[in-house]
C-alpha cells in the first residue's frame, strides 16, 4: 500500500482528505472530459457523416475515390421521401439526422439510375444496418452494404464481408410486381416464393436478423417500390 | 541507454516468467473476445499497451497523494478517463481506427491487467519503472493474444489477417476454433508449454 503519510506530515487516511481528494479528482476529470468532448465534437460529427456517405457509396460499389464528399455529390442526385417525391436538395440533407432511415437516395452511376434504401435492425448483440442499391426497375439488387455494432468477429460479423454481400447482386426483391424481399437461409436450403442467399454458418441469429431487416425496411417503401 | 537490473526485470518479466495472461491469469475475458481474428487482437494488444503504460505513469506520479481507502476508485477513474480521452481523440482524428476499436474500448477499461499493474506495481514504484512495467505487461498480454488469434484464425477461417492461407490447400474450416472456449484451450496449451520449459513456474 502507498505511504500513509506524505512529506508534509498529515494523514492521507483522514476522512476530510479522502473526501476532498475524491471531489477534486471528479471535478478535474469531469472538466477534462467535457472539454475534450466539446472541443472534438464537431470534428467527430463530420467524420460520422463522411463515414455514412462512404457506406452509401459502398452500396453503389463505388470504392475507388480519393474524396468521399466529392464522390457522394457526384453520384447522389436526389433525396426522395417514401412516396418518391423529392424531399430536399442533397447538400441540405443530413445523412445522420432523425429521418435518415425514411428517405431514398436517387443516384446516377455511369448514366444509370439507382435507388439506395437505408436499412436498420437488431442483430444478436446490437444494432445492424445497411444500404441496398436497386437498379431503376426497383427490384434488381445492384449492390448492398451491411455493418454492425457488435456482432461476433468471425461469425455474425461476416455479414460485412464481400463473400456475403456479393451474393445479393442481381437478386430481385420483387416477384411479379409483388414485394417479396430477399431471404437469408441456411446453406443448402431454399425458398420457393422469393429470391434467397446463403446465411453464415455459426452466425444464424445475425443471418436471420439480416433477413428480417431487409423485409421490414423494404416494406416501409413498398408504395414507392411497387409503383 | 542501459537499464538497471531491476528495470530490466520490470520490463522483461511480464513478457516471459511473469506473463499477465498465462502466469497471473489476468485479462482472460478480453483474450477470449478479441482473438477470433488476428487483426483485432493486434489492435487490442497495442491499445492495452499504450493505456497501461500511461495509466501506470499517472498513478505512479500520484501514488503519494492517493488516500488508501479509495485507491481502487482513483485507479479506475484514471483508467476510465484515459480510455475515454483516447477514444474521443481517435474518433476525431483517426475515425477508421476508432470504428475498429469500438467494441474493445469498453473491454480495455475492465481489463484486469490494468488494475493489477496499477495496484501491484505503480502504487509502489517511480514513474520510469512504472512506464517500463506498463509497456512490458501490455506487450506480454499482446504476445498471448497474437498467439491465440494466430491459431484461431488459421484453423477457424483458414486465413491470416484476412488473406487466404489454408483454404487454397483444400482445408475445411473448423468452426469450433472461432468459439470462445477454444481460446481457453489454446491459453491452456500455452501455459502447459511454458511450465514444461520453465522450472521456475513449476509448483513443488
Amino acid at each position: 500500500m502507498a505511504a500513509n503519510n506524505n512529506s508534509k506530515g498529515f494523514s492521507t487516511n483522514s476522512n476530510t482528505y479522502t473526501i476532498v481528494y475524491a471531489v477534486v479528482m471528479v471535478v478535474i476529470v469531469a472538466f477534462l472530459l467535457a472539454f475534450a468532448h466539446s472541443a472534438l465534437g464537431p470534428t467527430q460529427d463530420e467524420n460520422v457523416k463522411l463515414d455514412t456517405k462512404k457506406q452509401i457509396l459502398s452500396s453503389l460499389n463505388i470504392t475507388d475515390y480519393t474524396d468521399a464528399q466529392a464522390a457522394f455529390t457526384k453520384n447522389v442526385v436526389k433525396i426522395l421521401d417514401k412516396t418518391g417525391a423529392e424531399k430536399c436538395a442533397v447538400a441540405d440533407f443530413d445523412v445522420t439526422g432523425a429521418d435518415k432511415n425514411e428517405v431514398i437516395y436517387q443516384c446516377e452511376v455511369d448514366g444509370a439510375t439507382k435507388y439506395v434504401i437505408p436499412m436498420n435492425g437488431n442483430g444478436l448483440w446490437g444494432a445492424i444496418w445497411g444500404y441496398i442499391a436497386l437498379n431503376d426497375n426497383k427490384s434488381t439488387v445492384y449492390g448492398i452494404y451491411f455493418n454492425h455494432a457488435s456482432e461476433t468477429a468471425g461469425l455474425g460479423a461476416e455479414i460485412v464481408k464481400p463473400a456475403f454481400c456479393n451474393q445479393f447482386k442481381d437478386k430481385n426483391i420483387q416477384r411479379d410486381s409483388v414485394l417479396t424481399s430477399i431471404a437469408v437461409v441456411k446453406k443448402g436450403q431454399s425458398v420457393a416464393d422469393k429470391d434467397y442467399v446463403d446465411g453464415i454458418s455459426g452466425g444464424t441469429i445475425t443471418s436471420s436478423a439480416v433477413s428480417v431487416m431487409l423485409e421490414t425496411n423494404l416494406k416501409k417503401f413498398e408504395g414507392f417500390l411497387t409503383k | 541507454m542501459s537499464l538497471s537490473k531491476k528495470n530490466k526485470e520490470a520490463f522483461l518479466n511480464p513478457l516471459t516468467i511473469n506473463n499477465p495472461v498465462t502466469v497471473q491469469v489476468l485479462g482472460i475475458c478480453s483474450a477470449l473476445a478479441v482473438t477470433a481474428q488476428l487483426e483485432p487482437a493486434l489492435v487490442m494488444g497495442l491499445a492495452v499497451t499504450v493505456i497501461v503504460a500511461v495509466a501506470n505513469v499517472v498513478i505512479s506520479l500520484l501514488r503519494k497523494t492517493i488516500p488508501g481507502r479509495i485507491r481502487i476508485i482513483v485507479q479506475l477513474v484514471v483508467v476510465a478517463t484515459l480510455v475515454t480521452l483516447v477514444s474521443e481523440v481517435l474518433k476525431a482524428f483517426a475515425y477508421d481506427v476508432s470504428v475498429q476499436l469500438s467494441v474493445y474500448v469498453g473491454l480495455i477499461i475492465t481489463n484486469c491487467i490494468l488494475m493489477g499493474r496499477l495496484e501491484a506495481f505503480a502504487m509502489q514504484n517511480g514513474p520510469f519503472e512504472s512506464l517500463l512495467d506498463g509497456i512490458g505487461s501490455g506487450l506480454g498480454y499482446a504476445k498471448i493474444l497474437v498467439i491465440v488469434a494466430f491459431f484461431r484464425e488459421l484453423l477457424g477461417s483458414g486465413k491470416l489477417l484476412g488473406f487466404d492461407v489454408l483454404e487454397r490447400f483444400g482445408y475445411v474450416n473448423n468452426g469450433l476454433m472461432l468459439l470462445a472456449p477454444m481460446a481457453l484451450v489454446i491459453c491452456g496449451c500455452i501455459i502447459w508449454w511454458e511450465r514444461a520449459h520453465n522450472k521456475d513456474l513449476q509448483e513443488k
